[in-house]
């Protein structure tokens, strides 16, 4: 006998996501987290006594409003620290380049720029917006595909063709190149090929050269779809929205563990029993919903053995490699910036001069080396939400492009070297800002994967590139959130559509799951 | 590590030297990297060879992976089709094994060589696919097709010629067993089995040895009537046996590369292979699916009229093109003339009648005859001799 109809493996928001719709269509459903509190990399953490930080995930700019409206999520205590920040490029002398929206500006943009971004912005968008349809939905089969498959591709399609002849024909173009020759072909100012596309490599373990990263681009500009005209700050940090979704969940009636660690996915004949935690107690459901990362669920919980050949060599092929680090500091003071007017520290602050620059701090990681001078994507919380530091006092947050997974030699060799080449990269866009730290903590991709579980500490749970998103997310035959194991879905950043504090995942597993079960 | 490939120049076996001198037409075919014969003298002779007296097989070609390690049972158990727990040590079995799609890759035998140590003997490369399969488990996977040499010593007086040759009572040994003698000083391992339905052993030996244990085989077996047969002689007993050839009955699936062109066992008539009762190997899911749902195709033997053999027929019903031919011949011991099709379900029950279109040639002018066949249940040459244990004297 079991007291759970799915036992949901991992509380990041897709898990709880996907829980709180299924309890909502009359499950009984049990999330097993293995961290002390919920959100997965959505979290809140204090890393200095009276400095606290987003410890992953920093910026909220793609959760889709529909999710945050069905779950009440504002109801449940999400607030806005500040929404719609501008993205600041941070130049050493002090000539910034300001983005938000539509808005440029920026004493070294030509004519040419000004005149190019806002149609390459809209038609960027329009390419995003069908790409979030194909998002908001399962995707269809590569074989075999059903009426409401073929009803999916057709709508895909269509979408394509009502972008019209040369809308379409650009985006069978681009799709395939990258980011720089894109950039090369819009624009003259270096400030805004880089800026743009870091977007494109965030989280990724690619430059601006590599191939896919347009499609990185526009998976990224589908927040901008969504309303998110900005990055949006969380009062309280990430964490917050971590705790908004598990009230959310538990209203619906989910009940949550937490620091309960999954050991193995049980299996028997090929079909999921059910879950046995790392302290050897079992749990048996009929179904059993991960949102853990597809070679974390197959190959630790599940187990190569358990499952047919077939199944092993496509979840082994899956690449995670992630070339993604955070650097957390607290402040004595409000660092400063060389000509950013105070009143802007709030905004996105980013460091990516050039394209070259990024490929370069790319190249590094190509080798398992740490960037020289890596990009920075950088948040200063406690402008926007005061309590997340002492009074007077500041954090500093910022996404570190690139830093490998396994040095040579290992992290511990590496650590504080890498960390004051970090504050020399500061330090050159504000000169001082070293001597105002009192506290600081740096998570290597490592870090990121013992902490939050991830295999690789991967963004996505899995790169997000051509090869590996719609019907081959994760993999062929474990596409639409089912799996070769009967009973066993995906519910996580490593199926479709992908990473990101999204949502989408949770939520078109659980429409999919209420679906089939039904059906069954 | 073997290092061949089938496009490279082609390798010769460990017994080159007496096959070579054997071979009086010259007459060499390729298997799988190996220059082989095809024929020696006469392929009729070579033929009543294995059903009269003894015939003598290279076939080291074969390729054999030896499968060691605290996890060779259970993982040998997800590969194939059969339960390999159901196989003592010194036992060999016949198996499949099946993509996940329960399609078929490839036919082979299992030795049981001793505690977590057996070998893996396949139609077709597979290392690339046991290496994929050995993710999880603690096991050690070796290619030592080079590293053994083989021989099949098969016919009515082989165990009398291997006997005079001072293998004492091998006629104990039944039907798939393993037996091990010494043999100048090494470990000569024989197995009662091959692929001419009769009695016969396969002898297993290191290359180094491969030449003095051909001597000492065809000089013991001399009063025999020992004979060395190539692949053509082979063809016709195995087809007269009811045995199966990869790459002819069916394609190997990872070779395949059209849609649909693969089989299960079930459409080869090999579902005495499949357990379904074992909880998890390669193709289950499918396979239960398939028992559902039912199959494409059946495999039938058909008792062809006539004495042509059905080479590539289509098989008629009517007017209707119901199946292919895969294998033919004119079996000379059972006087039957065999044929191996692929008939689309719900055809193939063992007593229809269908039609075969044969086609041949005699001197640039084709003919075309539609021979009357019929499904028989089971293969034409299965003499007792076979089994019998032990062994029969000749
Ligand atoms: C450095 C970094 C910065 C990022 N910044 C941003 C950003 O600014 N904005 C943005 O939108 N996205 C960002 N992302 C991406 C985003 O954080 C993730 O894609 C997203 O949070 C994934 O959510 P999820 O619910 O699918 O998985 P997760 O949040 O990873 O949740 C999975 C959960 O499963 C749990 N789990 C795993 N195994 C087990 C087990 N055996 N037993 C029990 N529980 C288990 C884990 O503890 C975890 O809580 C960032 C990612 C990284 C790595």
């Amino acid at each position: 006998m079991t007291d759970h109809d799915v036992v949901l493996v991992g509380g990041g928001h897709n898990g709880l996501i996907c829980a709180t719709y299924l309890a909502r269509a009359g499950r009984r459903v049990t999330v097993l987290e293995a961290g002390e509190s919920p959100g997965g990399c959505a979290a809140t953490r204090e890393f200095a006594p009276g400095f606290s930080v987003s410890s992953c995930a920093q910026w909220l700019n793609q959760l889709n409003p529909e999710i945050i409206r069905e779950l009440s999520l504002e109801k449940h205590g999400l607030q806005w620290a500040a929404r719609n920040l501008a993205s600041v490029s941070l130049d050493a002398g002090g000539r910034h380049l300001v983005l938000q929206g539509e808005q440029l500006e920026g004493e070294r943009l030509t004519a040419r720029d000004r005149e190019s971004y806002p149609s390459f912005r809209r038609r960027m968008l329009r390419y995003a917006k069908l790409l979030a349809t194909a998002c908001g939905t399962r995707p269809p089969k590569l074989v075999e595909s059903n009426l409401a498959d073929r009803l999916n591709l057709v709508k895909l399609g269509l979408g394509l063709k009502m972008l019209g002849r040369e809308d379409m024909g650009e985006l069978m173009r681009i799709i395939l190149i990258n980011m720089y020759d894109l950039m090369e072909e819009h624009f003259d100012s270096e400030q805004l090929k880089a800026l743009l596309s870091l977007h494109g490599v965030l989280g990724s373990h690619m430059g601006p050269r590599s191939p896919n990263t347009v499609f990185g681009y526009l998976y990224h500009c589908m927040g901008e779809h969504h309303g998110y005209l900005g990055p949006a700050q969380v009062q309280g940090g990430m964490g917050a929205l971590g705790n908004a979704l598990a009230a959310s969940a538990r209203d619906a009636g989910v009940e949550i563990r937490l620091g309960t660690r999954v050991a193995g996915i049980d299996t028997r004949a090929g079909r999921v029993v059910g879950v046995t935690l790392s302290g050897g107690e079992q749990l048996r459901a009929p179904l059993v919903v991960s949102s853990a990362d597809p070679v974390t669920t197959f190959e630790g919980l599940v187990g190569y053995r358990n499952l047919e050949t077939g199944t092993v060599r496509r979840v082994s092929q899956i690449r995670y490699k992630s070339g993604c680090a955070k650097l957390h500091l607290a402040l004595s003071g409000a660092p400063q910036f060389t000509g950013l007017d105070p009143s802007r520290l709030g905004q996105r602050l980013v460091i990516a001069p050039e394209m070259d620059y990024i490929e370069r701090a790319f190249n590094a990681v190509k080798y398992q080396e740490c960037s020289a001078e890596p990009a920075m994507d950088i948040s200063i919380p406690s402008v926007n939400d005061p309590t997340m530091a002492p009074p007077g006092q500041h954090v500093l947050s910022a996404i570190v492009q690139f830093a490998p997974y396994a040095p040579a030699g290992g992290w511990e060799q590496h650590r504080a070297s890498f960390t004051s080449s970090l504050l020399d990269c500061l330090e050159h866009y504000a000169p001082g800002i070293s001597a105002q730290v009192v506290g600081a903590e740096l998570l290597t991709p490592a870090d990121l994967e013992a902490r939050h579980g991830m295999k690789g500490g991967h963004w996505h749970h899995g790169e997000l590139s051509l090869d590996q998103v719609m019907m081959m997310r994760p993999f062929p035959g474990a596409t639409q959130y089912g799996t070769p194991v009967a009973g066993l879905y995906l519910c996580g950043a490593g199926s479709h559509p992908g990473g990101g504090v999204m949502g989408q995942a949770g939520h078109n597993a659980a429409r999919e799951i209420i679906r089939r079960e039904a059906a069954a | 590590m073997n290092s061949t490939s089938d496009d490279t120049m082609l390798l010769t076996t460990p017994f080159h030297s007496r096959v070579s001198r054997a071979c009086e037409l010259n007459a060499w075919g390729s298997w799988k990297g190996y220059t082989t014969p095809k024929a020696y003298t006469d392929v009729e002779l070579e033929y009543f060879a294995i059903r009269s007296t003894t015939g003598v097989f290279d076939l080291t070609p074969m390729n054999k992976y030896r499968i060691t390690g605290p996890d060779a049972g259970p993982f040998l158990n997800r590969l194939v089709t059969r339960n390999v727990d159901k196989l003592g040590i010194g036992r060999v079995g016949y198996t499949v094994w099946c993509d996940d799609a329960g399609q078929v890759m490839d036919d082979g035998t299992i030795f049981h060589l001793g505690e977590n140590d057996y070998r893996l003997c396949a139609y077709a490369r597979a290392t690339d696919w046991l290496f994929w399969s050995a993710l999880g488990f603690d096991v050690n996977i070796e290619d030592e097709t080079a590293a053994v040499a083989a021989l099949a010593v098969q016919g009515p007086t082989s165990c009398a010629a291997l006997t005079a040759m001072g293998l004492e009572g091998l006629a104990d040994l039944k039907p798939f067993g393993l037996a091990e003698y010494d043999f100048e000083g090494e470990t000569l391992m024989v197995s009662r089995t091959g692929f001419t339905g009769d009695l016969g052993y396969e002898l297993w030996i290191t290359p180094r040895l491969a030449e003095t244990l051909w001597d000492r085989l065809f000089e013991a077996g001399a009063p025999y009537l020992i004979k060395p047969f190539g692949s053509d002689a082979l063809e016709i007993a195995r087809i007269e046996a009811g045995f199966l050839q990869a790459g002819v009955d069916f394609v190997p699936a990872e070779e395949a590369v059209r849609n649909g062109r693969t089989r299960s066992p079930f459409e080869l008539g090999l579902d005495w292979l499949v357990d379904l009762d074992k909880p998890l190997f390669n193709g289950r899911q499918a396979l239960l699916r398939e028992r559902e749902q039912g199959s494409r195709y059946r495999f039938v033997l058909l008792d062809v009229d006539g004495n042509k053999p059905a080479h590539n027929s289509f098989i008629m019903k009517g007017r209707r093109k119901v199946g292919t031919v895969t294998s033919a011949a004119w079996c000379p011991t059972a006087k039957s003339n065999v044929a191996f099709a692929q008939v689309e379900l719900p055809h193939g029950a063992v007593g229809e009648e269908l039609v075969a279109e044969i086609y041949y040639q005699r001197e640039l002018h084709w003919t075309r005859v539609l021979a009357p066949c019929r499904v028989i249940e089971a293969p034409v040459f299965n003499p007792p001799r076979r089994r019998a244990t032990p062994a029969l004297p000749f």
